[in-house]
Order: C-alpha cells, then structure tokens, then sequence
C-alpha cells in the first residue's frame, strides 16, 4: 500500500524527521491560500500521485508569488499525469501539494527496504540523489550503498556514522543526515513499512538536512496490527472494478484490451497474458482468482467482467489444484452468466481438480462456450474470436 | 532419495486443529505420508483427527521423533510459530500460511542463520515427493513418482507441469514451492544444489516469473558448477505491464528489478532451456532428456 507523499512526510515528522513547511490543496484557489501558511520567498506545487517518477514529466513545478502557485496548482489539479511508473492512461492529480522551495546545496538518497538475498532490512544511501536517481542507479547499481539492520529494529548509530561518511557525508551534514536515518527506521520498523525512501534528501548550505519528497509502502498483510492505516490511506488510485474485485478476493488489473481473462493462481495468470499477447491478442484485465474465494465472490467479479463494453470474448484457463477446484469456477461463472444480459463469447480450458465435473457444470446451465484442453488452443481460439469481432 | 521429504519424512503440523489445518493433514495422511502429531498450546494431551497434540513444537518433536513441520498457523501468528520450530531445531519448516507480514519473515530469515533447519515458504503450495510425502496443500491427482524435480514460485503452474510431466511419462522426483512472497526461505538456487546430488532426478524444471532475484541467483550458481542434468525454465510475466503489481507480492522489490526478458538471458545464457510458452515445458524437458 503506497501512502501519497503528504502522508507519508506527515508520518516522517512524527519520528522527528524534518520536512520543508506544506500544506495539502484539492484546488487551485486552496493552493494559493495556503502561500500564507508558509514561511518561504517561493514554492513548490507538487503532483499528488501514488506512482513515482513526477518529477520528469511536470508533476513537480516552481512558482515565485502565491498567484503563481494557483496557476500551476490549476494546471495540475484534473489532468492525468503519465510516467513511466503509471500504466500509459496515467493517474488522476486530485490533489497538489504545495512546499516551502529548499535551497538544496547538495542532494542525497537514502531508504530503508528488505534486502530479498537474506531477508534483512537495509539502509541505502547515495550522494546522487534527486529526480533522475533510479535511472542513474538502474545504470550504475554501484552508486547506491547499502547498510543491513538487525531485523528487531536496533538502531547502531556508530555503525550508521561510518557508513555514512563512506558515502561521503561527513562534518555538519551528518549529524543532520543521522537524525533523518534514524527517525526513518524508526517509521520503517513502528509502521511495518516494506519502503520508506526519502529522494532527494536535501542538505542546506548551512549544513542543515531536511526530507524534500519522502514515500512510504506499507505492508497490506499487516494491517490487523495496525488499525489507524484503514483502506482510504492508500493512494486511491484503484479503478472501481479493482476495487469490487478486492472486495470479492480476487486479485483483478485493469487493462486496455478486449479479451477478457479469468485464472485461478497469479502464475496461471501470467502466462496466459503471455500466451495471449504473443498470439496477437489483447488482455481486458488480469483476474487471478484466489484459492479461498467462495462461488458467489467469483459470480461478483466475473459479472463485473461481463458487464464491461470492452470485452468482447472471454477466456476462462483454469487449473484446478489443491485449494480450487474446477467446479468452484464454474459454478460462479455460470451463476453471473445467466443473470447478465451481456453474454460475449466464452472460451474455456478447465484441467486438473474436477475438470470434467466443471465442464458439465458449465453445459448443464445451457451455457453457449468453446472447450479446449490445451492453453496454446483456447487462446488461439479466443484470439480469433477477438479479431472477427464477434463469433 | 528424491529431496527434502521422501517415506522416512515424519511430520507434525502447527495449526492442526483449525480448519484447514484439519482438512490438508487428512488429505496428506491418505496420501500415504506418515503424520505423528500436532501442536497447539493450550490443547497438549488431546488427540486430534487420530494424532496426538502437543504444546509446544519441542514437546512434540521428542516424542515423536518428528523431522518435519507443516506451518499453517494464521498470518499473525506465523512469524513465532517458525521461530519456535527453528529453535526446537526441526531440520525441515514448511510454511504453507500466506500474507505473513515481511518484518515477521525477516525475523525467521534472521533466526535461519547459524541454523541447520531448512525453510520452505511461507506461501508456499509445499513439498511433495510423489508415491511417499505431501507436505502442502497441492493436488496429487497428476503427480507420479518419476525424475523430474519442479522448483516453482506459482502453485498454479506447477499443478499444470506436473499434469504435463506426468502425461509424457516422466513423472515428478520431488516438486517444491519456494512461494510467492518477496522474503522467503528456500529458493531456486538451493533446490537445483539438493536435485544434483539426488540420483533420481534426471532433470530439473524452474517455474519462475518476473521480479525478484531467484532466476538470476539459479543462472549464478548454474555458471559456477557442471551441473550435469539438464535444466528447462519457464518465466512467465514476459508481457506483464511493467507498473503494476499482478498477484504475488514478489514480483516488486528494489534489489531486483530485473524483467521476465533479463531473466530468460540470464539463464540462456547459463545453458537454461527456456520454454516458449506454459503448453511446451514437458516436451522440452523431454527433448533435452532424448537428446
């Protein structure tokens, strides 16, 4: 779960990490009242979006005078911003938020996630911090250095010193460096955080550090030990269908083809997509049907499926397994079919765990479908029936 | 032989008694694995579905001299009931639990080290060695005893190849979930280190998908060593919209942000075989074998 930069600097500050003077706006005459607020000669209007990488496409904007502030906030504010972290349709900016503008004298990188060789938490820290970071770090991993915490949370600040000049921060800008290492673990460890990245960490000329942009990911599995991040702290960004389908525990992506797709497994899942890509087809969605999702959740999210103008056929590549069985599928397929007046074309591959039982299943409510045995056949077929339209 | 668990594999659960708990040792004991016992605080001395229940893992390891454990304590209890099992030294952890929250599993990862116990999971479908042992909740309708051993990140795409190893006769030695969560136990590179010296397995099938770092730390190891067997891999994810995250929480990860293409060079490059698609990963192990 990504928290929007706003929260995730609010949380930041708690654990005494300093952050530049802003203030949350939905409009642009909000943002230019908010100028008041702020202590500063000029500021910043930032972008409020889940996805990372604002930076490059406009998402971040500089104005001298609150007037300035409002024409920008009202630039950005309705418009949809796209980089290369959002899918090519973007995400909605409903809000900005406008800063104090730092004069950075030098800028940093540093972050605190899990290391997935031994499990263990690591701080990273960079001297090439700022927008163009993660390309620079893409291109040269060497750049980024890296620190492993115990995973109780202790926090050695002799051994986070030396690590620290290592990357090249020494003299006042450590001390100011630390406090922010610190608080941020703090957070990382407090808030079962999988992320907390503060990019660019800024250091002042007189030496002083403070978090210009920050992002937090929370882990979604430990939610039960934290009741105050309830689902409105994520980003917001889920489409409404994804929204219904988590409802109905079911793993569901919205994408912009017309080949409808229901698996059980995210494995299953992606190698349909890339069955059905690589036969020049295009996916609607991905729908991973999860082993504990009951008949009647199945029915919600295939109906929401069936309901949507752009598909025009569906494909149903089920493998049956341990923890779903076929019929299960096929019992929820059938129910929402029935009841939905938009009834495109349906290709099935059912296997493994009460194949053949689902297969009558399927016959017996009268459904009109195309049955294969093989993935490599389903897919060829729904793919054609995606060409010509209509079957 | 086969790896990991095979008919001298005597297993106790953690999280019998809850429903599917109950459910899966059933299933495993009709399989034909020998099951000794559970483990439930509070309920020591009762007996369960015919075993009997114990307080703690180390009360129940000996007494019946258990060398396996199946995890399927809820999520938020999963991280402590595999602490406890390390501790009690059980030489093999299955963790079949999902959604463990990570700071949970960094903590196990951390009491891993210095330990001889092997982990397998959490989020994993298990082990199973056909003919002798399930620890897990896969379907074993499909599986055959035979030479094939399946590493896999996806429950799903190894019930569909081992459905397809099993129709071209080649049969499965040992098939094992390494799961599907970023921070976990046993990986890729482990499983094809215990399939070399397993003399039943002739050659070794990696399911694996884009993100995380298990196919390229596979393609290091293979590089380093003659491994001798031939080794087919299908990475799926290839046409995955790179932003989003679809289903398993180990495809997002800092450390590797590497694509389905990245790894199938990886491992080509190692001498891998990479299967075109879900439908060709038997015929090409089976064409690697003829060859």
């Amino acid at each position: 779960m990504n928290l929007s930069e706003h929260l995730s600097k609010e949380i930041l500050a708690q654990y005494g990490v300093a952050i530049p003077t802003g203030r949350l706006a939905t409009s642009a005459e909000e943002a230019e009242a908010s100028c008041r607020e702020i202590d500063s000669a000029k500021y910043v209007v930032k972008a409020q979006i889940g996805a990372g990488g604002r930076g490059l496409v406009g998402g971040i904007k500089f104005a001298a005078t609150p007037s300035a502030v409002r024409a920008e906030a009202g630039k950005l504010i309705g418009k949809r911003l796209v980089t290369d972290q959002t899918g090519a349709s973007g995400e909605m900016v409903n809000s900005v938020y406008v800063e104090e503008a730092i004069d950075i004298a030098h800028s940093y990188y540093l972050s605190l996630a899990f290391n997935q060789h031994d499990g263990q938490p690591v701080l990273l820290c960079s001297d090439k911090g700022g927008v163009e970071f993660e390309q620079a770090a893409r291109m040269d991993p060497a750049i980024v250095s890296h620190l492993t915490l115990p995973s109780d949370g202790g926090f050695d600040e002799s051994a986070v010193g030396s690590f620290l000049e290592k990357v090249g921060i020494s003299g006042n800008a450590r001390d100011g460096v630390m406090a922010i290492a610190k608080g941020a673990a703090k957070a990382f460890f407090d808030n079962d955080a999988t992320l907390v990245e503060i990019n660019p960490l800024a250091v002042r000329k007189d030496g002083s550090a403070v978090a210009v942009d920050a992002k937090i990911s929370l882990d979604g599995n430990a939610l039960f030990r934290h009741p105050e991040f309830d689902d409105s702290t994520g980003d917001g960004q889920l489409e409404e269908q994804e929204r219904i389908a988590q409802e109905n525990d079911i793993n569901f992506v919205k994408m912009s083809g017309n080949i409808g797709v229901i698996v059980n497994g995210a494995g299953l899942g992606l190698a349909t997509n890339d069955m059905v890509v690589d036969a020049g087809g295009k996916p609607a969605n991905f729908m991973d049907i999860r082993t504990t999702t009951t008949s009647l959740q199945i029915a919600k999210g295939i109906n929401m499926l069936l309901q949507d103008p752009n598909v025009t056929v569906v494909l149903v590549n089920v493998h049956g397994g341990g923890m779903t069985a076929c019929d299960t599928v096929a019992e929820g397929f059938a129910i929402a079919y029935s009841r939905s007046n938009r009834k495109p074309p349906v290709v099935v591959r059912l296997a493994g765990t009460n194949a053949e039982w689902a297969v009558n299943v399927l016959r017996n409510r009268r459904l009109n479908f195309d049955s294969f045995d093989t993935m490599g056949e389903a897919v060829g077929r729904a793919v054609e029936i995606a060409r010509a339209g209509r079957a | 032989m086969a790896i990991l668990v095979g008919p001298d594999t005597r297993v106790i659960v953690q999280g019998m008694t809850g429903r599917s708990g109950t459910f899966y040792t059933d299933l495993a004991i009709r399989y034909g694995s020998t099951y000794v016992g559970g483990v439930r605080p509070g309920k020591g001395g009762s007996t369960h579905i015919g075993l009997p229940i114990f307080n703690t893992v180390k009360e129940a390891a000996e007494a019946t001299q258990a060398n396996a454990s199946m995890v399927m304590v809820p999520a938020s209890k999963a991280g402590a009931a595999l602490i406890e099992a390390i501790e009690a030294e059980i030489p093999l952890v299955v963790c079949v639990t999902e959604r463990v929250p990570v700071h949970d599993i960094s903590k196990v990862k951390a009491a891993l080290q210095g330990s001889s116990t092997v982990l397998v999971g959490p989020n994993s479908q298990g082990v199973l060695t056909p003919g002798s042992c399930k620890i897990g909740v896969m379907a074993t309708t499909d599986a055959t005893p035979g030479s094939i051993g399946i590493a896999s990140r996806s429950a799903s795409l190894t019930s569909e190849i081992l459905a397809q190893t099993s129709a071209v006769g080649l049969g499965q030695s040992t098939t094992v979930g390494v799961g599907g969560d970023p921070v976990h136990g046993i990986g890729f590179r482990q499983c094809l280190e215990l399939f070399k010296d397993d003399p039943e397995t002739k050659g070794v099938i990696l399911i694996g998908e884009v993100g995380g770092t298990e196919e390229e730390d596979a393609a290091d190891y293979l590089n380093s060593v003659d491994y001798g067997k031939p080794v087919v891999a299908l990475i799926v994810g290839r046409h995955a919209p790179k932003e989003r995250r679809m289903g398993h929480a180990g495809t997002l990860s800092l450390f590797g942000l590497q694509s389905a293409e990245e790894k199938i060079d990886r491992l080509a490059s190692a001498g891998v075989i990479i299967a075109d698609n879900a439908d060709d990963v038997a015929a090409a192990m089976q064409a690697a074998l003829e060859g």
